[in-house]
Protein backbone atom coordinates (compact mmCIF):
# COMPACT_ATOMS: atom_id res chain seq x y z
CA UNK A 1 0.00 0.00 0.00
CA UNK A 2 2.71 2.26 0.65
CA UNK A 3 6.23 2.71 -0.19
CA UNK A 4 7.32 5.19 1.77
CA UNK A 5 6.45 2.52 4.58
CA UNK A 6 9.04 0.01 5.66
CA UNK A 7 7.10 -2.98 6.18
CA UNK A 8 10.36 -4.28 8.59
CA UNK A 9 9.19 -1.89 11.01
CA UNK A 10 6.43 -3.35 12.44
CA UNK A 11 4.82 -7.18 11.89
CA UNK A 12 1.44 -5.32 11.63
CA UNK A 13 -0.09 -4.00 8.65
CA UNK A 14 0.05 0.03 8.20
CA UNK A 15 -2.62 1.93 9.13
CA UNK A 16 -4.37 4.01 6.97
CA UNK A 17 -5.99 7.66 8.21
CA UNK A 18 -8.21 9.56 6.85
CA UNK A 19 -9.56 12.78 8.05
CA UNK A 20 -13.52 14.41 8.07
CA UNK A 21 -13.30 17.96 8.31
CA UNK A 22 -16.18 19.79 10.49
CA UNK A 23 -17.15 23.30 9.82
CA UNK A 24 -19.56 26.11 10.58
CA UNK A 25 -19.66 29.12 13.04
CA UNK A 26 -18.02 29.76 16.30
CA UNK A 27 -19.75 28.57 18.92
CA UNK A 28 -22.02 26.26 17.04
CA UNK A 29 -20.37 23.06 18.43
CA UNK A 30 -17.58 21.50 16.66
CA UNK A 31 -16.12 20.70 19.20
CA UNK A 32 -18.87 19.03 20.71
CA UNK A 33 -19.66 17.32 17.35
CA UNK A 34 -16.19 15.89 17.51
CA UNK A 35 -15.83 15.15 21.18
CA UNK A 36 -19.41 12.58 21.24
CA UNK A 37 -17.50 10.31 19.10
CA UNK A 38 -13.74 10.67 19.15
CA UNK A 39 -11.93 8.11 21.25
CA UNK A 40 -9.91 10.38 22.61
CA UNK A 41 -10.61 13.66 24.12
CA UNK A 42 -10.53 16.10 21.31
CA UNK A 43 -6.99 17.34 21.37
CA UNK A 44 -6.14 21.23 20.82
CA UNK A 45 -3.48 22.27 18.85
CA UNK A 46 -1.52 25.40 17.21
CA UNK A 47 -3.22 27.89 20.00
CA UNK A 48 -4.91 28.46 23.36
CA UNK A 49 -8.17 30.13 23.41
CA UNK A 50 -7.77 33.51 24.27
CA UNK A 51 -9.96 35.52 27.18
CA UNK A 52 -11.79 37.31 24.49
CA UNK A 53 -13.31 34.65 23.35
CA UNK A 54 -14.83 33.07 26.89
CA UNK A 55 -18.35 33.77 27.44
CA UNK A 56 -19.16 34.03 23.23
CA UNK A 57 -18.58 30.17 22.53
CA UNK A 58 -19.77 29.70 26.54
CA UNK A 59 -22.79 28.18 24.47
CA UNK A 60 -22.23 24.68 25.15
CA UNK A 61 -24.21 22.59 27.17
CA UNK A 62 -21.66 20.02 28.89
CA UNK A 63 -21.10 22.03 32.07
CA UNK A 64 -17.71 23.34 32.92
CA UNK A 65 -16.61 22.94 29.17
CA UNK A 66 -15.26 25.99 28.03
CA UNK A 67 -12.77 24.27 25.37
CA UNK A 68 -13.51 25.71 22.05
CA UNK A 69 -12.34 26.18 18.37
CA UNK A 70 -10.26 29.26 19.01
CA UNK A 71 -7.47 26.89 16.19
CA UNK A 72 -7.46 23.37 15.44
CA UNK A 73 -9.07 20.74 17.19
CA UNK A 74 -9.64 17.21 16.69
CA UNK A 75 -10.28 14.02 17.61
CA UNK A 76 -9.97 10.42 16.36
CA UNK A 77 -11.66 7.03 15.72
CA UNK A 78 -10.26 3.57 15.73
CA UNK A 79 -12.81 1.98 12.58
CA UNK A 80 -10.65 -1.10 12.64
CA UNK A 81 -7.29 -1.84 13.61
CA UNK A 82 -5.40 -0.50 10.30
CA UNK A 83 -8.12 2.16 9.65
CA UNK A 84 -8.40 5.49 11.53
CA UNK A 85 -10.53 8.53 11.02
CA UNK A 86 -9.45 11.81 12.11
CA UNK A 87 -12.42 14.59 12.76
CA UNK A 88 -10.61 18.24 12.19
CA UNK A 89 -12.67 21.14 13.30
CA UNK A 90 -11.90 24.56 11.71
CA UNK A 91 -10.75 27.48 13.13
CA UNK A 92 -13.96 29.74 13.70
CA UNK A 93 -11.67 32.88 12.91
CA UNK A 94 -10.56 34.94 9.95
CA UNK A 95 -7.01 35.06 11.29
CA UNK A 96 -6.36 31.38 11.36
CA UNK A 97 -7.34 31.41 7.49
CA UNK A 98 -4.08 29.99 6.49
CA UNK A 99 -5.08 27.08 8.35
CA UNK A 100 -7.93 25.82 5.95
CA UNK A 101 -6.13 24.54 3.13
CA UNK A 102 -3.48 22.45 5.37
CA UNK A 103 -6.56 20.85 7.12
CA UNK A 104 -8.80 20.59 4.16
CA UNK A 105 -6.52 19.30 1.92
CA UNK A 106 -6.83 15.19 1.01
CA UNK A 107 -10.18 15.41 3.26
CA UNK A 108 -12.55 12.57 2.04
CA UNK A 109 -15.62 15.66 2.88
CA UNK A 110 -16.98 17.73 5.02
CA UNK A 111 -19.58 18.84 7.80
CA UNK A 112 -20.93 22.33 8.15
CA UNK A 113 -22.50 22.35 11.25
CA UNK A 114 -25.19 25.01 11.39
CA UNK A 115 -26.87 27.44 14.14
CA UNK A 116 -30.47 27.92 13.24
CA UNK A 117 -30.60 31.36 14.94
CA UNK A 118 -26.91 32.25 13.00
CA UNK A 119 -27.22 30.99 9.48
CA UNK A 120 -24.84 33.15 7.75
CA UNK A 121 -22.14 32.27 10.38
CA UNK A 122 -21.58 29.22 8.39
CA UNK A 123 -21.93 30.93 4.67
CA UNK A 124 -18.00 31.65 4.19
CA UNK A 125 -17.51 27.45 5.05
CA UNK A 126 -20.50 26.49 2.05
CA UNK A 127 -18.27 28.93 -0.12
CA UNK A 128 -15.00 27.15 1.35
CA UNK A 129 -15.84 23.56 0.10
CA UNK A 130 -17.99 24.43 -2.88
CA UNK A 131 -14.72 26.48 -4.51
CA UNK A 132 -12.64 23.72 -3.64
CA UNK A 133 -14.97 20.78 -4.62
CA UNK A 134 -15.04 19.15 -1.11
CA UNK A 135 -17.92 17.19 -1.12
CA UNK A 136 -19.78 18.32 2.15
CA UNK A 137 -23.72 18.02 3.88
CA UNK A 138 -25.28 20.86 6.08
CA UNK A 139 -25.91 19.58 9.63
CA UNK A 140 -28.25 21.57 11.33
CA UNK A 141 -27.61 21.56 14.80
CA UNK A 142 -30.63 21.99 17.43
CA UNK A 143 -30.26 23.48 20.41
CA UNK A 144 -32.02 23.42 23.38
CA UNK A 145 -34.67 25.95 23.28
CA UNK A 146 -34.19 26.59 19.80
CA UNK A 147 -36.69 27.02 17.47
CA UNK A 148 -36.80 23.99 15.36
CA UNK A 149 -36.59 25.34 11.22
CA UNK A 150 -38.38 23.69 8.67
CA UNK A 151 -35.23 22.26 7.02
CA UNK A 152 -36.67 23.46 3.59
CA UNK A 153 -36.32 26.78 5.11
CA UNK A 154 -33.24 26.17 6.17
CA UNK A 155 -31.99 25.62 2.57
CA UNK A 156 -33.87 28.04 1.20
CA UNK A 157 -31.88 30.50 3.44
CA UNK A 158 -28.74 29.09 2.52
CA UNK A 159 -28.92 29.43 -1.08
CA UNK A 160 -27.31 25.79 -1.32
CA UNK A 161 -28.00 23.14 -4.31
CA UNK A 162 -31.01 20.47 -3.78
CA UNK A 163 -27.90 17.80 -4.20
CA UNK A 164 -26.76 19.12 -1.28
CA UNK A 165 -27.61 16.88 1.72
CA UNK A 166 -29.40 18.84 5.16
CA UNK A 167 -29.62 16.75 8.15
CA UNK A 168 -30.71 17.73 11.38
CA UNK A 169 -27.98 16.75 13.87
CA UNK A 170 -27.79 16.76 17.87
CA UNK A 171 -24.01 17.21 18.46
CA UNK A 172 -24.09 16.09 21.83
CA UNK A 173 -25.32 12.64 20.90
CA UNK A 174 -23.25 10.04 19.62
CA UNK A 175 -25.70 8.43 17.31
CA UNK A 176 -26.88 11.57 15.57
CA UNK A 177 -23.14 12.13 15.13
CA UNK A 178 -22.49 8.60 13.47
CA UNK A 179 -25.58 9.13 11.65
CA UNK A 180 -24.15 12.62 9.84
CA UNK A 181 -21.18 10.74 9.57
CA UNK A 182 -23.03 8.14 7.55
CA UNK A 183 -24.57 10.39 5.69
CA UNK A 184 -21.22 12.21 4.85
CA UNK A 185 -19.95 9.27 3.14
CA UNK A 186 -22.57 8.33 1.17
CA UNK A 187 -22.86 11.67 -0.04
CA UNK A 188 -19.22 11.27 -1.09
CA UNK A 189 -19.94 7.57 -2.51
CA UNK A 190 -22.91 9.41 -4.82
CA UNK A 191 -20.83 11.96 -5.56
CA UNK A 192 -17.80 9.34 -7.19
CA UNK A 193 -20.40 6.82 -8.62
CA UNK A 194 -21.69 9.86 -10.45
CA UNK A 195 -18.25 10.63 -11.29
CA UNK A 196 -17.57 7.67 -12.63
CA UNK A 197 -21.01 7.39 -14.47
CA UNK A 198 -20.27 10.89 -16.15
CA UNK A 199 -16.70 9.42 -17.51
CA UNK A 200 -18.12 6.24 -18.88
CA UNK B 1 -32.75 25.06 -7.59
CA UNK B 2 -30.58 27.75 -5.96
CA UNK B 3 -32.61 30.20 -3.96
CA UNK B 4 -31.51 33.72 -5.17
CA UNK B 5 -32.44 35.35 -2.44
CA UNK B 6 -30.58 32.89 -0.30
CA UNK B 7 -27.99 32.89 -2.39
CA UNK B 8 -27.64 37.13 -2.34
CA UNK B 9 -28.06 36.62 1.42
CA UNK B 10 -24.87 34.17 1.42
CA UNK B 11 -22.61 36.44 -0.44
CA UNK B 12 -23.59 39.33 1.14
CA UNK B 13 -22.85 38.47 4.63
CA UNK B 14 -19.32 37.62 6.63
CA UNK B 15 -19.66 35.69 9.32
CA UNK B 16 -16.91 33.88 10.78
CA UNK B 17 -17.23 30.83 9.77
CA UNK B 18 -14.39 30.43 7.46
CA UNK B 19 -11.51 32.66 5.63
CA UNK B 20 -12.80 35.29 3.04
CA UNK B 21 -10.98 35.15 -0.28
CA UNK B 22 -11.00 37.95 -1.41
CA UNK B 23 -9.04 38.88 1.75
CA UNK B 24 -6.78 36.05 1.27
CA UNK B 25 -5.73 37.30 -2.09
CA UNK B 26 -4.70 40.57 -0.80
CA UNK B 27 -2.68 39.00 1.52
CA UNK B 28 -0.10 36.83 0.17
CA UNK B 29 1.79 34.66 1.92
CA UNK B 30 4.47 36.09 4.31
CA UNK B 31 3.46 39.76 3.87
CA UNK B 32 0.75 40.26 6.73
CA UNK B 33 0.60 43.01 8.78
CA UNK B 34 2.19 43.09 11.87
CA UNK B 35 -0.33 41.81 14.53
CA UNK B 36 1.49 41.32 18.04
CA UNK B 37 -1.06 38.51 18.77
CA UNK B 38 1.06 36.29 15.67
CA UNK B 39 4.24 36.23 17.75
CA UNK B 40 2.52 33.06 19.64
CA UNK B 41 2.83 31.69 16.23
CA UNK B 42 5.83 32.37 14.98
CA UNK B 43 7.87 31.97 18.39
CA UNK B 44 7.84 28.51 18.54
CA UNK B 45 9.40 28.30 14.77
CA UNK B 46 12.82 29.05 17.23
CA UNK B 47 13.06 25.33 17.35
CA UNK B 48 13.23 24.54 14.06
CA UNK B 49 15.52 27.24 13.45
CA UNK B 50 13.35 29.77 11.61
CA UNK B 51 12.26 27.07 8.92
CA UNK B 52 8.59 26.82 8.22
CA UNK B 53 8.72 24.28 5.12
CA UNK B 54 9.43 21.14 5.72
CA UNK B 55 12.13 19.40 3.54
CA UNK B 56 9.43 16.67 3.25
CA UNK B 57 6.38 17.60 1.22
CA UNK B 58 3.23 15.96 1.30
CA UNK B 59 3.05 15.68 5.60
CA UNK B 60 -0.78 16.61 6.63
CA UNK B 61 -2.40 16.81 9.56
CA UNK B 62 -3.77 13.24 9.65
CA UNK B 63 -0.38 11.45 7.77
CA UNK B 64 0.38 8.94 10.61
CA UNK B 65 4.40 8.85 11.26
CA UNK B 66 5.85 5.70 13.13
CA UNK B 67 9.53 5.26 14.51
CA UNK B 68 11.67 2.89 13.17
CA UNK B 69 12.32 0.04 15.80
CA UNK B 70 16.14 1.22 16.70
CA UNK B 71 16.38 4.75 15.76
CA UNK B 72 19.31 6.23 17.87
CA UNK B 73 17.14 9.06 20.16
CA UNK B 74 20.23 9.37 22.23
CA UNK B 75 21.91 11.75 18.68
CA UNK B 76 18.71 13.06 18.95
CA UNK B 77 17.30 17.20 20.12
CA UNK B 78 14.85 17.00 22.63
CA UNK B 79 11.95 17.89 20.43
CA UNK B 80 12.93 15.17 17.95
CA UNK B 81 13.24 12.88 20.42
CA UNK B 82 9.98 13.01 22.22
CA UNK B 83 8.40 12.53 18.67
CA UNK B 84 10.72 9.20 18.13
CA UNK B 85 9.06 8.27 21.43
CA UNK B 86 5.61 8.97 20.62
CA UNK B 87 5.72 7.44 17.74
CA UNK B 88 6.42 4.03 18.70
CA UNK B 89 2.94 3.60 17.48
CA UNK B 90 1.46 5.11 14.26
CA UNK B 91 0.95 8.48 15.67
CA UNK B 92 -0.70 11.54 13.40
CA UNK B 93 0.83 14.41 12.84
CA UNK B 94 -1.93 16.71 14.58
CA UNK B 95 -1.80 14.46 17.76
CA UNK B 96 2.02 14.47 17.78
CA UNK B 97 1.33 18.81 17.37
CA UNK B 98 -0.90 18.34 21.01
CA UNK B 99 1.21 16.20 22.57
CA UNK B 100 4.66 18.67 22.22
CA UNK B 101 2.02 22.13 22.34
CA UNK B 102 3.56 23.28 19.25
CA UNK B 103 1.81 24.65 16.36
CA UNK B 104 1.35 21.81 13.79
CA UNK B 105 3.83 23.86 10.99
CA UNK B 106 6.48 23.45 13.47
CA UNK B 107 5.52 19.61 14.37
CA UNK B 108 5.96 19.57 11.02
CA UNK B 109 9.34 20.50 10.21
CA UNK B 110 10.54 18.77 12.83
CA UNK B 111 8.94 15.58 11.62
CA UNK B 112 10.33 15.96 8.26
CA UNK B 113 13.50 16.04 9.89
CA UNK B 114 13.35 12.77 11.17
CA UNK B 115 11.80 11.57 8.23
CA UNK B 116 14.90 12.53 6.31
CA UNK B 117 17.82 11.20 8.55
CA UNK B 118 15.97 7.90 8.69
CA UNK B 119 14.01 8.16 12.18
CA UNK B 120 10.91 7.72 11.70
CA UNK B 121 8.40 6.98 8.38
CA UNK B 122 5.48 8.32 7.09
CA UNK B 123 2.18 6.30 5.63
CA UNK B 124 2.26 7.58 2.15
CA UNK B 125 -1.47 8.85 1.67
CA UNK B 126 -4.13 6.69 0.64
CA UNK B 127 -6.01 7.17 -2.40
CA UNK B 128 -9.57 6.99 -1.56
CA UNK B 129 -11.14 4.80 -3.78
CA UNK B 130 -14.58 3.70 -3.67
CA UNK B 131 -13.79 0.44 -1.71
CA UNK B 132 -11.94 2.27 0.68
CA UNK B 133 -15.13 5.02 1.18
CA UNK B 134 -17.56 2.39 1.50
CA UNK B 135 -15.46 0.75 4.49
CA UNK B 136 -15.45 3.65 5.86
CA UNK B 137 -19.26 4.14 6.07
CA UNK B 138 -19.57 0.50 7.31
CA UNK B 139 -17.42 0.82 9.69
CA UNK B 140 -18.38 4.29 11.30
CA UNK B 141 -22.15 2.78 10.99
CA UNK B 142 -21.03 -0.42 12.94
CA UNK B 143 -19.93 1.76 15.66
Amino acid sequence: MSALYDRTTSTTVAPVSVKIVISGGFGVGKTTFVGSISEIEPLLTEADMTDESVGVDNRDPVPGKVTTTVALDFGRISLDETLRLYLFGTPGQDRYAFLWDDLVEGALGAVVLLDTQRIEDCFPAIDYFEEHRVPFLVAVNHFQDTRQFELAEVREALGVDDLVPLVPCDARRRDSVKGVLVALTEEVLARRLAEQAAVF
Amino acid sequence: MTGPRGQAGRRAAGGQGGPDPSRAQLRPVGEHEYDPADDMVIRPFLLTGGRTRPVQEGLRVETLVHARPRSATAVLRFEHQQIVQLCREPTSLAEISAALRVPFGVARVLVSDLVADGSVVVTEREELSIQLIERIRDRVRAL
